[in-house]
């Protein structure tokens, strides 16, 4: 099928305003929405290759599913507010460890008082949304200093804020439950009765919140919120005399943010870790969800799957196309590697393509419109 | 606050009185004792030689610039400084010299950014978006879209207008300033940089908003051709002091706005 819009006159501003306005669009969703909710059980219930074991969903789906959602959230602080963030991983850690608290009960003794603060085990979806929104909290908490410092001050900002947080759950033995190593199990992934096991499952279930996520997530770039955003991010003097508020607008990409990124790091401690240590959510996933939206697109939420599929596959097919080719690569050499073609990429990107993979895509997908005339 | 306050303005009437306004940068003074108003209306010059703190003046009225000394009284209501998010809430909207749009959005985007403040529609709403706020978006679609047409930009609606020529750039901020659909409309060099036919063209867009929309307009500007066709009356500043104001004939035989400004090469 050619990609054309010829034919596809819009009537109305509501189908001019649609999410993907183009037809094609629009089916090529669907196709993927059908082949992961669809296909991929199918495929799975089936033992058909790729999935004859569980190594596709749980090393490389589900990983991509959660940091393509906290890559949606970090991108819109970064990529459409313009605001830089190296804290990412101490938001998801802030939303793995509340939603860890609030999943196994909340008790906090107030001795000046005479009493104790005590919330029973909430339910896990609640537990999970809740970690979203300590996140967002902390994240407006964090936020209030973008309106007075920019770029590289608020960088180091809210570096502070992961060195902080990497130290607070390091040291308060509280947000563990005083488990003696400081490791912490995720509780029963119970949703309303049903329980969450097989890996299936739990793809099925990050599946469901990053499809909600990333459609709440476009629905506010676009809109009038999103264009606030946008405004800030690019002449912020200009915004604020169009009647933008630069509070409202840094501190709403700041909570969003947040909210997104706690949401991703409940589930990754919670469905992909099940156990894990306050190292797994380090400057390195700060880094690594930074990279991501770089790479993938700065200000898109495809982008957001682009850059997260990338960082992701890029380790497994260093690994594995050598070995194919029957070239010997240590494991070392890669992880080298890994680093070199990453980072050129990213020099490369930041000088030559700043809106990432995302915009290569709809450059080509414009020529292709336009194919076979040059223009 | 958003409602506008003190009533309606009769055309004619003083809109905005700047009195005595003093700002200075460090040891530079770039406005000394400037007093001027504008009527609603009408279209206010101002214009002087480069330097001579006319931006300044315009910063000052929206607010990015508070005056160490005078008072601004914008619909009645008297103030020592201006913000910029009242400034745009009370209708005062604004152009710059050198455009200031918001290159990583489309022509459509950065116009509908001046209806923010009209804009009701919560977080909530907007993360669901089917239902009322698309109806939101529809409507303030439909206003931009009668904004397009009348700046005869329908072709770049959805370019990015980072990539437009100079000239069309000029055209979409001063659509994205009609958007707010503001009572006062600050307009700093409009036509600096354009050629004679986009000069022609952007004097026709002036007119007929002046005209048409009832908005009341600050001009600045260096071409005195445009100055005498389009203004009602002219305000000259040199080193940041007014030296004349009047209509575009008394300004034009003024002595020293001939030895401060015509009389220099121009
Ligand atoms: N933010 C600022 N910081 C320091 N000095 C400034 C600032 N803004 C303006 N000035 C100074 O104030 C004086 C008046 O500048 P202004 O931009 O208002 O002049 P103008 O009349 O608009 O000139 P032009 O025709 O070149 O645009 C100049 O000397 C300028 O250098
Ligand atoms: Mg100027």
């Amino acid at each position: 099928m050619l990609y054309r819009e010829v034919g596809q006159f819009k009537t109305t501003y509501a189908a001019d305003m649609a999410m993907f306005p183009i037809r094609q669009d629009r089916v090529a969703l669907w196709l993927v929405l059908l082949v992961a909710f669809v296909g991929i059980p199918m495929l799975s219930a089936n033992q058909i290759w790729p999935f004859g074991s569980d190594y596709l969903l749980r090393a490389i789906l589900m990983p991509f599913l959660i940091l393509a959602l906290a890559a949606i959230g970090v991108n819109i602080l970064v990529g459409y507010c313009g605001q830089i963030s190296l804290g990412s991983g101490a938001f998801m850690a802030i939303g793995a460890y509340s939603a860890y608290k609030f999943g196994t009960g909340v008790s906090f003794p107030l001795p000046f008082a005479g009493f104790d603060v005590s919330i029973p085990p909430l339910p896990m979806l609640f537990s999970i949304l809740l970690g979203g929104l300590m996140a967002a909290f902390v994240g407006i908490l964090f936020g209030i200093p973008s309106l007075r410092i920019k770029g590289l001050y608020l960088a180091v900002a809210t570096l502070a804020a992961q060195f902080f947080f990497d130290w607070v759950f390091i040291r308060v033995k509280w947000f563990t439950n005083y488990t003696p190593s400081g490791s912490v199990n995720a509780p029963e992934l119970n949703f309303f009765g049903f329980l969450v096991n097989s890996s299936i499952e739990k793809y099925l279930l990050c599946l469901i919140f990053v499809t909600v996520f990333a459609f709440i997530a476009k629905n506010l770039v676009r809109g009038n919120l999103g264009r606030q955003w946008r405004a800030i991010r690019d002449m912020d003097i200009a915004a604020e005399l169009m009647g933008i508020r630069p509070l409202y607008a840094k501190l709403t990409a700041f909570a969003v943010s947040s909210f997104i990124v706690g949401v991703a790091g409940a589930l990754w401690a919670f469905i992909y870790l099940g156990s894990w240590e306050p190292l797994a959510f380090s400057i390195d996933r700060s880094f690594q969800l930074l990279f991501m939206v770089i790479i993938g697109g700065l200000g898109s939420i495809l982008g957001s799957f682009l850059g997260a599929a990338f960082i992701l596959i890029l380790p497994i097919m260093l690994d594995q196309v050598p070995h194919a080719l029957g070239v010997p690569i240590s494991v070392e050499t890669v992880s080298h590697l890994v680093f070199i073609v990453t980072g050129s990429l990213i020099c490369y990107l930041l000088i030559v393509e700043p809106h990432g993979f995302a915009q290569l895509w709809s450059t080509a997908k414009e020529k292709l419109r336009l194919w076979p005339y040059p223009y | 606050m958003r409602a506008p306050s003190g009533g309606e303005i009769a055309s004619g009437e003083v809109l905005l009185a700047v009195e005595n306004i003093s700002l200075s940068f460090g040891g530079i003074k770039a406005l000394s004792n400037v007093s001027f108003d504008i009527r609603k209306g009408e279209v206010r010059a101002i214009i002087g030689p480069n330097g001579a703190g006319k931006t300044s003046m315009l910063n000052v009225v929206n607010g990015f610039y508070h005056p160490d000394e005078g008072r601004i009284t914008y619909r009645r209501q008297t103030r020592h400084r201006m913000k910029p998010y009242e400034a745009a809430a009370s209708g005062i909207a604004r152009t710059f010299q050198n455009v200031a749009l918001f290159k990583g959005m489309s022509t459509l985007d950065n116009i509908m950014t001046g209806r923010t403040l009209k804009m009701r529609k919560g977080v909530l709403s907007q993360m669901i978006y089917w239902g009322a706020s698309q109806k939101e978006e529809i409507e303030h679609r439909e206003f931009v879209e009668r904004i397009i047409d009348f700046l005869e930009i329908e072709h770049i609606r959805k370019a990015p207008v980072g990539k437009l020529p100079y000239g069309l750039q000029k055209r979409v901020e001063l659509g994205r300033a009609l958007a707010m659909e503001p009572e006062l409309l600050l307009l700093d060099e409009p036509m600096a940089g354009m050629n004679l036919e986009e000069k022609l063209d952007m004097c026709r867009f002036i007119l007929t908003v002046k005209d048409s929309f009832n908005t009341t307009i600050a001009l600045i500007e260096h071409d005195m051709g445009v100055v005498m066709d389009l203004s009602d009356r002219v305000v000259v500043l040199d080193h940041g002091q007014k030296i004349a104001d009047g209509t575009p004939a008394e300004v034009q035989g003024n002595k020293a706005v001939i030895d401060a400004y015509l009389g220099v090469a121009h």
